[in-house]
């Protein structure tokens, strides 16, 4: 007979949620685990190659739900490994935000204000840098043009990227094999690690349990590292606290499950789901426009034709983001790559006269592929996503071998959401189609419903127990010991890219379930510095982190 | 309804070829080609590799394709009888229609409101994903050998070790006043 394992702090998920708890409580003295679905891939490791089974599937899930399509990390590191690091705070008015319950939907005790320290912690900590006209992008610079000559402002959007490595390769969807992007494998994951925190990747949580001590369980599977519908092994490991951060595309799939063992859950999990009111359009611009009209050259004969280079988003319009504005009417509009495949299927034809996503005229707009230009829009929408019953495995029933699966999530836009969509889609054509500079279309949501690479909010923070999952702690109501960090826990729609307030909330929430693993008789203390050992951010978190320690 | 002279193997692939061939359509490979309906110059998703990436076991849908197939044709025998089209014998019923209908047969097929609406964006976007990232092989290996679908968007070359770098990646300028709002750290407050 094997003995059961046991360890003090486990933590499911290794993205921000994740990799921020582990450091934060291996640092203090825990002996913490880390469950991670994904595999564990190195710089060298990350292919510049859309072949199936190169890091583009290996890294990556999406998944097709009812009316939302899911897009993130699947990896140690999760959606940090993927993501463009675009790093915008979130605008104060969001914390404001009532959505659809009427109250504020945000716990009392979160402003933005109240925010800020834990966001100069992760600033600290990545780092991310300030962004520049000269690390803005052609795609950007257009952007930016366009919005200028449009009588609007355009920004520089800040990012956790250290440009003296960056190559504009734009393949950092597959992971960044330069290094240059700060994601979690370059900071708080190796110095939980330096700590003694263990990682282990393959291992996909399917439910948790309680123990006779008060304790709980964990169940897992572990994955093959090639055909991940395979599940060779599975183990328990038993702990004092438990940390979900498996993604708001999973983590209320993982409580769902669980419910028959621990007993009801609040009812927000696994509701509330939001997809950061996320939509793209696509604009097909005239080159020759873009040089007569905006003035832009790229030396080399060259207007703009440069759609494939570059770093994700690097320039957002944020003229919206007024907090006078209705809700539901403020959003950031923001210039974006995605890849071929998936950057391409969902664009559709101007003026079509038969298909709009498929067929001939499909053909020819993509013959004009380096003169995209790729516009990604975040609205409020209005927690409109529920998870119907869990798939017998993980969050999703995996078509193929890795990145493509069917997820339980039903979403259905309001007219609130459908009207923020119409209103920024609209703006957009206005910016671009001025003086014939582009024909613009959104991506279509027909074929997969909408899609987010920032789901949010299915088991939420909040102060009202009827319409959160979470006290302003991060706790599960009703089950001690269980904190959920990930991005499930953000109330609502933010309006900008959302990492760097998830990142956030999790420093903030360090404090408080440092100390409700002090309670369960864990040796563990708060306070350690950034990974690289700074201390200024944690310095001026102190007063604010004393406070949430409270017992 | 299957002509006698193809085998199981051949109407599956002639019919998987036209599917993928409506969704991104390329010129015939040969006078006579029935699969490749010629509705487009240059080569389409069949010439980008379509057959090739859906018979990949790492997509999850090479077990399915006979099944598929089968189910494209009664579709398309359907829609032949409802819209009072002339019988086609020598060739799998989806092969039979000519493009326009193929592309009508598509349209239904993946319109929010069809019970089986899924099955047939995958398929479709396994056909879009041949084309547009040539999946089925390495991407240097296919820029190499003139993907037809990389080369038509003009996806650019790699360095010498097969990665990608773009040392000249921005105008360098300021092309728009800031926010009015925007703080010191780069966000606005």
């Amino acid at each position: 007979m094997t003995a059961v394992e046991s360890t003090d702090v486990l933590v499911i998920g290794s993205g921000f949620g994740g990799a921020i708890a582990a450091y934060h409580l291996a640092a203090g003295g825990a002996r913490v685990t880390v469950l991670e679905r994904g595999p564990w891939l190195a710089a060298e490791e990350f292919d510049h190659d859309f072949k199936f089974g190169s890091s583009s599937t290996r890294i990556f899930d999406f998944l097709v739900g009812d009316g939302m399509s899911l897009l993130g990390g699947n990896c140690v590191g999760g959606g940090s490994v993927v993501y463009f690091a675009a790093m915008p705070r979130a605008p104060g008015f969001v914390f404001n935000r009532q959505g659809s319950i009427g109250r504020r939907m945000w716990p009392t005790a979160i402003t933005r204000d109240a925010l800020e320290p834990w966001y100069d912690r992760v600033a600290e900590a990545l780092p991310i840098s300030m962004a520049d006209w000269n690390t803005a992008t052609y795609a950007g610079g257009l952007w930016a043009a366009a919005c200028d000559r449009a009588g609007r402002t355009a920004n520089p959007v800040p990012a956790a990227i250290d440009d003296a490595l960056c190559t504009n390769c734009n393949w950092m969807m597959s992971g960044c094999r330069f290094d240059a992007k700060r994601s979690l494998l370059l900071n708080y994951l190796p110095a939980a690690l330096a700590h003694g925190a263990e990682i282990r990747p393959l291992h996909e949580v399917q439910r948790i349990t309680r123990t006779s001590d008060g304790g709980y369980r964990v169940h897992y599977d572990t994955v093959h590292e090639v055909d991940y519908r395979i599940h060779p092994d599975s183990g328990t490991i038993d702990a004092k606290i438990i940390v979900i951060a498996a993604g708001a595309g999973a983590t209320p799939v993982i409580l769902q499950r669980s419910e028959a063992d621990l007993g009801p859950m609040p009812h927000a999990v696994g509701r509330y789901f939001s997809g950061n009111g996320e939509r793209l359009n696509t604009a097909y611009l005239n080159e020759d426009k873009v040089a007569e009209l905006l003035g832009l050259s790229r030396g080399d004969g060259l207007a703009y034709a440069a759609s494939q280079i570059g770093k994700g988003p690097t320039v957002a319009s944020w003229d919206r983001l007024d907090g006078s504005l209705p809700e539901y009417e403020r959003y950031s509009l923001e210039q974006l790559y995605f890849p071929p495949g998936l950057g391409t299927i969902l664009a559709q034809v101007p003026d079509a006269t038969g298909p709009t996503w498929f067929g001939v005229e499909k053909k020819e707009i993509l013959k004009r592929w380096r003169s995209w230009l790729t516009i990604f829009t975040m609205v409020e929408d209005d927690n409109e996503g529920v998870f119907g019953t869990p798939p017998p495995t993980g969050n999703s029933a995996r078509l193929s071998q890795q990145f493509l699966g069917f997820s339980n999530l039903r979403y259905r836009p309001t007219e609130n959401t459908l009207r923020g969509w119409a209103l920024s889609d609209a703006e957009v054509r206005e910016i671009l189609e001025k003086d014939g500079l582009a024909r613009v279309m959104p991506w279509t949501n027909e074929p997969v419903g909408a899609y987010t690479v920032h789901p949010l909010a299915s088991c939420r923070v909040g102060d009202d127990p009827a319409t959160s999952a979470l006290d302003d702690r991060h706790e599960l109501r009703g089950h001690p010991g269980i904190f959920v960090t990930d991005g499930s826990a953000v109330p609502g729609a933010l309006t900008v890219n959302p990492a760097f307030t998830i990142a956030a909330l999790a420093e903030r929430a360090m404090p408080g379930i440092v100390q409700a693993a002090r309670e369960r008789g864990i040796d563990v203390r708060y306070g350690a510095p950034a990974p690289d050992g700074s201390t200024s951010a944690r310095q001026a978190a102190q007063t604010a982190a004393a406070r949430l320690a409270r017992a | 309804m299957r002509p006698d002279e193809l085998g199981d193997g051949q109407v599956m692939t002639m019919t998987l070829e036209a599917f993928a061939d409506t969704i991104v359509p390329g010129e015939k490979r040969w006078p006579g080609d029935r699969a490749v309906a010629g509705a487009a110059e240059g080569g389409g998703a069949v010439a980008a590799g379509a057959l090739q990436l859906l018979e990949m076991p790492e997509g999850g849908l090479d077990q399915a394709l006979d099944d598929l197939a089968r189910m494209l044709n009664d579709h398309a025998e359907k829609y032949r009888a409802g819209h009072g089209l002339p019988q086609d014998e020598s060739v799998p019923p989806l092969v039979a229609l000519d493009f326009a209908n193929r592309t009508a047969l598509v349209q239904e097929l993946t319109a929010p409101d069809h019970p089986e609406k899924g099955q047939w964006v995958g398929l479709a976007m396994f056909c879009n994903m041949a084309f547009d990232t040539g999946a089925h092989s390495h991407t240097t290996d296919a820029i190499k050998s003139g993907h037809v679908g990389l080369t038509m968007m003009g996806f650019a070359q790699p360095d010498d070790d097969g990665l990608w770098r773009f040392p000249d990646y921005s105008y360098r300028r300021p092309l728009a006043r800031l926010h009015p709002g925007t703080t010191a750290n780069g966000s606005l407050a």
